[in-house]
């Protein structure tokens, strides 16, 4: 086949490692001795469907890994065995372990064979003894491998009546049988019914195949690899050239099996070499990917088809709404003029939606990103010894992708955290009167333009004191002074901050927090602690829902346009002179109620020729951006809308100050403030300023 | 041999001995060329939104079908006397490639004009002699005498990210 088969593999990843999360949560869901048949379909159908795209790709451990798994699954299936703690326990291991060697594959890295071994030695030891006849065994038998090559292979194919119902095709089966060797087959009709009952779509025939060559079985199994489920199929070898077509009758195949030891060891002797050409193919394979892995930003996104119908829909109005004004406009008047107007706000109408729908392909429901805490905790409780149960809500809430991916490792930090420090023992949580099994709680919800994540348990609580005292003896506080709860609980992200008084390897390292909030910083949101001792602790993170479009206030400044985005902006007000105070003939603050707010002049910063420079009457926007304040002077404030944000990034480079830049409606470029940088940057420069004048 | 051939047999010959294609543009007097491949389109000069904080040869970003392109001043770049921008100002669009494999970026070029398009056979293209400090020749590919005019041929890729353009970059 010359089909290129990478370009579709991103696919058969994508899709595997949703059959594995699949699998993951059914498996989560079971419990030992009561097997529901459905569940078990579905893992089984997961599995059945990795091993498949897995053999097709040419990555053989993951395909024979899998047909162990799915052998035991099949037994599970046809009620043969039940259903133990152990088992889901090794099945947990195998999706494990199965996700590993994927994502080994796709970044090129090498895989933990030791692990892989342990674990399908577990599964072949559950499987028993059924287990002796596969392949497997006959590996071991590899020393006598240097037998001479095999020069035929008889091959009986009967194919069951629906086979080609699944699409697949005997004649380019054996066309490419033909392409291994000298191939000639005998068909058999006996099957075959009369013309007038004859179904065309089923199949009614069977062959018997003489391929001559030296081939090695495993490439004419991979031929038959789509249709051994759907047909009876024998593959033996001839034992010598010039025999008669060996009839499918199975006391001659004992016959021959059993003369022909030699026979036996030949077959033996396949499997080492295509292992040794699959290593080579995952070498080759490896350096692919790796290479592909510095582009990320090919992923592709699953959309659901009711979003793209919307889509559908809304161009549909919008081209109505295109034709409608075109052909106002060729012959118009004034007195058509209302008519243009109800045209143009329809547009308006129109593009709005579809920005949103266009938005809301990118948004995928935050399940994707709490699917894999049921997992955690399942685990994390075991090993800890203690009980929790996980309770979700708000799932269905929607998130940008790209925000999702990167809140996962925050939410697993947070989540770890609460299970580790937050629930105490079983014992301990006896003692003090609540019931033994401890809840951890994730909840979703849309708030203005924001997502809110909350992670809340009903655990010990955070301790205000231990903080405290940790705090005064880093020296992050002074002894004496007196620290409302939140700022005290805020130290908790303080880089290398823990108050754990073991190290597990869980937690208690003191890194993570400070990443943490990091994290949801560059994410644009923020995160807040609340604590109540001895009834547990919530902590809730604040995201915008998406990085691309964002709500500004558009300021002027000299002949420049800038964007402030409006999350940051607490409020605008004219300046009062009797507010205004010097530090030191220098740095100017404003008195703004009980606060004191730097003023930042905006053209001094950007070094641009403001309208004004004088303050009295002066516009002043008070912004916050990390959590600090300040007043920035600008000439007049234009309007708010909704921007595209478009990074400077792309083609030039960061800059200090500039979040990106924008595009306006009259197709110029507008640049939006990071308030944080300029609140920055204007520091800086008076830091500067301050040293000239120490250095004249 | 008739006609055809011969036209055949001239075009074919300017198909190997062609090398490369240059275009080249007017910079105060001189003529500098660079490769046409990397041309994307040529404009003429229009108002651009300044950014705070950077070189004054880099003249500000504009609004390229969606995408933000930086825009260059050559003159001020070389630091040669500004000019006022006038009817022939054109700006050059280019994509200049990044040299450690990073991704290719597109770039505006101001200049005082466009001149011409000259096949440039291989081997034309002398090497620029060392003027030790006075001028860095890092980002000059060559020179070359074309129909009796010199042409500076730029390396575009070493010019326009050499200097402040990635610096920061590598620092972050």
């Amino acid at each position: 086949m010359s089909i290129d088969m990478e370009q579709f593999k991103v696919t058969f990843v994508e899709e595997s490692l949703e059959g594995l999360d699949i699998m993951e949560s059914v498996l989560l869901d079971m419990h030992p001795g009561a097997a529901d048949a459905e569940a078990i379909d579905n893992i089984f159908r997961a599995a059945h469907s990795i091993k498949g795209g897995a053999a097709t790709f040419g990555l053989g451990d993951i395909a024979n890994f899998t047909h162990v798994v799915e052998t035991l699954l099949d037994e599970v299936r046809n009620g043969d065995r039940d259903i133990t703690q152990d088992a889901i326990v090794l099945f947990l291991s195998s999706v494990d372990c199965i996700r590993e060697m994927l994502s080994a594959d796709q970044n090129g890295e090498a895989v933990d064979h030791a692990h892989i071994e342990q674990i399908k030695a577990g599964l072949d030891k559950m499987l028993g003894s059924k287990q002796e006849s596969e392949p497997d065994s006959s590996v071991s038998d590899t020393a006598a491998s240097t037998v001479t090559k095999e020069n035929g292979w008889k091959i009986i194919f009967k194919p069951f009546p629906g086979m080609l119902r699944t699409g697949n095709d005997v004649v380019r089966m054996f066309r490419e049988l033909a392409g291994l060797g000298d191939f000639s087959a005998v068909v058999d009709v006996e099957n075959l019914p009369p013309l007038v009952d004859m179904d065309p779509e089923e199949a009614y025939l069977n062959w018997h195949i003489t391929l001559n060559g030296e081939i090695e079985k495993s490439q004419i199994s991979e031929i038959f690899e789509w249709v051994e489920d759907d047909c009876e199929l024998e593959i033996l070898p001839l034992v010598d050239s010039n025999t008669e077509i060996v009839a499918a009758n199975s006391n001659e195949m004992d016959e021959i099996t059993e003369e022909g030891t030699p026979v036996d060891l030949q077959v033996a002797s396949p499997p080492l070499e295509r292992r040794a050409e699959e290593d080579r193919r995952q070498e080759s394979d490896r350096r692919q990917p790796a290479r592909k892995a510095s582009s990320p930003e090919s992923s592709s996104i699953r959309v659901g088809i009711d979003k793209v119908d919307d889509l559908i829909n809304m161009v549909g109005e919008l081209v109505i709404t295109q034709s409608m004004l075109s052909q106002l406009g060729e012959d118009f008047d004034m007195g058509r003029v209302e008519r243009l107007n109800d045209g143009l706000s329809e547009l308006e109408r129109n593009t709005r939606e579809l920005q949103e729908s266009v938005m809301r392909i990118r948004m995928l429901p935050i399940s994707f990103a709490f699917n894999r805490f049921p997992r955690m905790v399942h685990d994390l409780s075991a090993k800890l010894d203690k009980k929790i149960e996980l309770t979700m809500s708000g799932e269905q809430t929607e998130l940008d992708k790209t925000v999702m991916e990167k809140i996962g490792d925050p939410l697993v930090h947070l989540v770890r955290n609460s299970i580790d420090h937050g629930i105490e023992t079983p014992e301990a949580r006896k003692a003090a009167g609540k019931p033994e099994t401890g809840v951890v709680n994730l909840n979703a919800y849309h708030q203005g333009g924001n997502i809110i994540i909350e992670i809340n348990d009903d655990g010990a609580g955070l301790n205000y004191e231990k903080i405290l005292a940790k705090a005064i003896e880093r020296g992050l506080v002074g002894e004496n002074e007196d620290l409302p709860e939140e700022k005290v609980y805020e130290l908790l992200f303080e880089p290398g901050f823990s108050t754990a008084d073991v190290v597990s390897d869980v937690s208690g390292r003191g890194v993570g927090m400070d990443v943490v909030k990091r994290n949801i910083m560059a994410l644009g949101g923020r995160v807040d602690v609340k604590s109540v001792p001895g009834e547990g602790s919530t902590f809730t993170i604040r995201l915008p829902l998406t990085l691309a479009i964002l709500d500004g206030q558009l300021v002027r400044v000299g002949d420049n346009t800038y964007i402030i985005p409006l999350v940051s902006i607490v409020e605008s007000l004219l300046v009062d002179q009797k507010n205004v105070n010097e530090i030191a003939g220098k740095a100017e603050v404003y008195q703004l109620r009980s606060d004191y707010l730097p003023i930042i002049r905006l053209y001094e910063v950007f070094g641009v020729e403001p309208d004004r420079r004088s303050l009295d009457d002066g516009l002043l926007v008070v912004v916050e951006g990390d959590s600090k304040k300040g007043g920035l002077l600008v000439d007049e404030l234009l309007g708010q809308q909704q921007v595209v944000i478009k990074s400077l990034e792309t083609n030039f480079r960061r800059v200090e100050g500039l979040s990106g830049a924008t595009i306006l409606g009259d197709g110029t470029v507008a640049l939006i403030v990071d308030v944080a940088g300029v609140v920055r940057l204007s520091r800086e420069d008076e830091r500067c300023s301050n040293n000239q004048i120490v250095a004249a | 041999m008739d006609a055809a051939q011969n036209i055949a047999h001239e075009i074919q010959h300017d198909l190997e001995s062609d090398g490369e294609q240059f275009l080249t543009f007017i910079l105060a007097g001189e003529e500098y060329g660079v490769d046409i491949l990397r041309v994307q389109e040529i404009k003429g000069w229009d108002s651009v939104t300044p950014i705070p904080n950077t070189p004054e040869y880099i003249r500000g970003v504009i609004n390229l079908r969606g995408t933000i392109v930086p825009i260059i001043d050559l003159r001020r770049r070389f630091q040669l006397e500004a000019v006022e921008y006038g009817p022939m100002t054109v700006v050059i669009v280019l994509r200049v490639e990044n040299p450690d494999g990073g991704k290719s970026r597109v770039m505006g070029l101001v200049v005082d004009a466009v001149s011409d398009v000259y096949n440039v056979p291989e081997g034309a293209i002398k090497a620029a002699p060392d003027f030790g400090s006075v001028v860095d020749v890092n980002f000059v590919q060559g020179l070359a005498t074309l129909e009796d005019v010199m042409v500076i041929m730029l390396d575009i890729d070493r010019l326009l990210n050499a200097d402040e353009l990635s610096a920061v970059e590598h620092i972050i």
